[in-house]
């Protein structure tokens, strides 16, 4: 954007990259429309904008993955062509994907080899790991280039990400989405990692549909809306989220949404001292009990790992336990999945593409799933096609499931489609009670709008949801109350919670001590 | 009575035979792509050698055919699995057939034909003299045997220590990742299948040529490429167990034959010449063996975490995940 003085920019930091007039387009789509982008040498410049406003195809332009129809790339002043990632390396431009590009079972020091020239032949792996820890810790980057990749967390495997980007010379980065993947905490320590990248003259470009991240990291912020810029380098200070929020989505966005109010009716789910055991056979449920009630969403706020993943698979038929989970009366604790889905149990699961649909069947296959045993669909030991079509019609429309056929697979669905999709099916299905995990992870602004209010008005319809969720702003907003869950307990339940209660409820999560006098008070102000 | 040396000795140039076959099919797997042809690859391979050798009287010859024709069958399931995408295991069952077909026809009359002039034997001054070690490994042994010797080491080495052993790990583990660092997927796969067909042409090329040399029809091979299959998964995809897996095998095998001729065994009558049918029990307990010895280098191999590769079977496509 050009300052008041004319063409200079405000600052006098020199710019590291520049896209000047990007034009990229698609068959049948204009992915970018005339956009211009630069960033400052030691920056973080937020990129933000929902999926497919043309975020992803910008940065593989300035990656090196597409060529741009028209416009320039100027990096340090200077136009650069960029032909291939291997181009863009050498221009020193790094691109850290969503998906890593590691190999799981080599090392550290293995994964960052694989792009280089060099060795010509024979690798000296203790070499190259004493090159990567002085590189690492001249920036501040702790890895362990022995490690194997499959031993690294996900924060861990992005920090070898980065790394080795900037062994292969990266002086820019490209984050794409990088805390989509990332827990609370591992997002705490990017952050703090992305500013001792900036200390050292790195310059680093983070894509983002998160608002709050965004103006907490950002010195600058850039917004793009259907292949368009529609703000340009605006600074946070000043700027609100409703602001940017409008600008991502191209109307004012429903932040805080309406929620009636509904007497809660009669107790539809009871768990009743649960215990159960995680994948590794490690204690996961230590004694859970709560209830949800007709027409009242209860949400559960925990760091991952503490239980809520097993709670939700024990609820729904999944997971063996002992203890009691009585729906509407009935234990359906030792039963199977399908006691569970009888006695009226909806299930979003946290992974969508693995349980909760059938990646490679067609909307019609997973619309039906939960149906396929009910008239009109089945008939004896047949389904009937045409039944099953015209139910998937029904929902496809009633849930603006935007999809080129009925008979596509869902695995090119995005992810607010694909959700949509399971909501469809599994409300349809009438549920008493809801189990939602995760809902709206990776979705946009505008999808996770029209997800909460399928979910409110479910709950007016007066079913029980149980709400997990990671998002504590998400539980603030949906929920009518919030259970906390620590090392696979229920530790402190929080009545109609309000953002004054935000700072006690992360107290609870991380096992705070002392949390308790300020929950009391929250408890007692709302 | 047995003599033992012998019989080791035996073994090891019998283990040659699994020892090509199977470290073909490691660099081939290792890759990503499984390769079940290596009983049809061998039989092509041994069919082409033993007919030119004994056309032309030339082993060496012989040889260098033998392992074309193995690369040769092994190009048309790259371009089945690596171009056309196709179901890996079918494609190689397809393979197994065509090669046995295609070496009977060409093998027909070829038992008549007797031995051939067959590669040189060689025993190696002073190495030959170590007690134990040197009449069984260094004494009167095929030179393809101690082609065996070196080939390990070198695929250790090639796999575990150099750029284009990295490359081949991250081709067959993890191709998307590879792709994104400028590897080229198709190629190395193309090579490294090709490699492992012309190590089978080699293997089967090992039996007319060296150890046991003429032409049996497809009891020349009996099932020893499938044999070998079984080693890579005991081997856990690493060239010096399946050194050690070869050459017990190669052992028993010996073993299994010798003791049929002895009349009794540690003073006992040989229960093994009771009758046509115990010879034949003791002529599968080998293939038992592999049996058991793949279910315990499978387990052992998912305790220690270390598995087949990741992308074994999976054909690769930019753009799609999970490849």
């Amino acid at each position: 954007m050009a300052g008041p003085q004319g063409t200079q920019p405000r600052t006098s930091t020199p710019l590291a990259i520049e896209a000047v007039g990007i034009v990229k387009s698609f068959p049948g789509v204009i992915a970018n429309d005339h956009v211009d982008f630069d960033l400052r040498v030691g920056e973080i410049h937020a990129l933000l904008g929902e999926n497919g406003a043309g975020k992803s195809t910008l940065m593989n332009v300035l990656a090196g993955l597409y060529r741009p129809d028209e416009g320039e790339i100027r990096v340090g002043g200077e136009p650069v062509q960029l032909r291939s990632p291997r181009d863009a390396i050498a221009a020193g431009i790094g691109m850290v994907h969503q998906h890593f590009a590691l190999v799981p079972s080599q090392t550290v020091a293995e994964n960052v080899l694989l792009g280089l020239d060099r060795p010509r032949f024979r690798l000296d792996l203790k070499r190259t790991e004493a090159e990567i820890m002085s590189l690492a810790t001249d920036i501040g980057l702790r890895v362990e280039p022995s490690a194997r990749i499959w031993q690294l967390s996900i924060g861990e495997q992005q920090r070898v990400e980065i790394v080795k980007m900037l062994f292969h010379g990266a002086r820019i980065l490209i984050l794409d989405e990088p805390t989509a993947v990332l827990a609370p905490q591992e997002t705490a320590e990017l952050f703090e990692n992305l500013r001792a990248l900036t200390d050292a003259a790195r310059s680093i470009i983070f894509i983002s549909h998160k608002l709050g991240e965004v103006l907490s990291i950002a010195d600058r912020i850039t917004v793009m809306r259907a292949g368009k810029v529609t703000a340009a380098g605006l600074e946070p200070e000043g700027v609100t989220r409703a602001d940017l929020a409008r600008r991502m989505v191209g109307r004012p966005v429903l932040e805080s949404l309406e929620r009636t109010k509904v007497e809660p009716g009669a107790v539809v789910l009871s768990v009743e001292d649960v215990t159960a055991l995680n994948d590794r056979g490690l204690p996961a449920l230590r004694g859970v009990s709560l209830q949800v009630h007709a027409g009242e969403i209860v949400g559960i706020a925990a760091v991952a790992g503490n239980g809520q993943s097993e709670l939700a698979q024990v609820i729904t038929g999944l997971r063996a336990c002992t203890g009691r989970v009585v729906v509407d009366g009935r234990d359906i604790a030792a039963g199977p999945v399908r006691a569970a889905i009888e006695s009226g149990v909806g299930h979003v699961p946290e992974d969508r593409a693995g349980v909760g649909s059938a990646p490679n069947l067609s909307l019609i296959d997973n619309l039906i799933m939960r149906r396929f045993r009910q008239q009109p669909i089945t008939r004896g030991p047949f389904l009937d096609a045409s039944a099953a079509r015209s139910k998937a019609q029904t929902l496809q429309g009633a849930y603006e499931i935007s999809a080129p056929t009925l008979d596509t697979p869902v695995r090119i669905l995005s992810g607010g489609n694909l959700q949509r999709l399971i909501l469809a099916r599994e409300i349809d299905a009438a549920p008493r009670l809801l189990v939602a995990v995760q809902p709206t992870r990776g979705l946009d602004v505008g999808a996770i709008e029209g997800i909460h209010q399928l979910l409110l008005d479910l709950r007016e319809q007066g079913a029980a949801i149980l709400l997990i969720s990671e998002e504590l702003e998400e539980l603030l907003a949906l929920a009518d109350r919030i259970l906390v869950m620590y090392e696979g307990q229920v530790t402190t339940a929080v009545e109609r919670p309000s953002a004054a209660d935000i700072d006690a409820i992360g107290l609870h999560m991380m096992g705070g001590e002392g949390a308790d006098s300020a929950i009391d008070r929250a408890s007692t102000v709302g | 009575m047995i003599d033992l040396t012998l019989i080791l000795a035996a073994g090891v140039a019998s283990g040659t035979v699994l020892l090509f076959a199977a470290i073909g099919e490691i660099f081939a797997e290792r890759a990503g792509v499984l390769n079940l042809g290596v009983e049809g690859m061998m039989l092509f391979g041994a069919v082409a050698g033993f007919s030119v050798a004994a056309a032309t009287g030339n082993p060496w010859l012989g040889l260098v055919v033998a392992m074309l024709a193995g690369g040769l069958l092994s190009l048309l399931h790259a371009v089945m699995a690596i171009h056309l995408r196709a179901e890996q295991v079918i494609s190689g069952l397809a393979l197994t057939f065509l090669g046995t077909g295609l070496a009977r026809v060409l093998g027909d009359g070829l038992s008549s034909v007797g031995a051939v002039a067959t590669l040189p034997r060689l025993t190696v001054p002073l190495l030959a003299e170590v007690p134990l070690i040197g009449p069984v490994l260094f004494r009167e042994q095929s030179v393809l045997t101690y082609v065996g010797f070196l080939l390990v080491p070198l695929a250790v080495y090639w796999i575990d220590r150099t750029r284009p052993g990295l490359h081949l790990r991250a081709v067959g583990e993890r191709p998307a990742a590879a792709d994104a660092q400028g590897i080229d997927v198709v190629r190395l796969r193309y090579l490294y299948v090709l490699v492992g067909g012309l190590l089978a042409g080699l293997a089967g090329a090992t039996i007319t040529l060296a150890i046991s040399p003429g032409w049996f029809g497809d009891q020349t091979t009996n099932g020893r490429g499938w044999i070998a299959i079984g080693l890579v998964i005991f081997a856990q995809w690493s060239p010096l167990r399946a050194a050690l897996g070869a050459y017990l095998f190669g052992a028993i095998f010996r073993f299994i034959i010798d003791i049929q001729g002895v009349p009794a065994v540690l003073g006992f009558p040989n229960p093994f010449q009771a009758g046509r049918s115990a010879t034949f029990f003791l002529e599968m307990l080998p293939y038992a063996f592999v049996i058991v010895v793949v279910v315990i280098g499978s387990r052992e191999a998912l305790r220690r975490r270390v598995g087949a590769p990741a992308a074994l079977g999976i054909p690769y496509v930019r753009g799609e995940r999970g490849g």
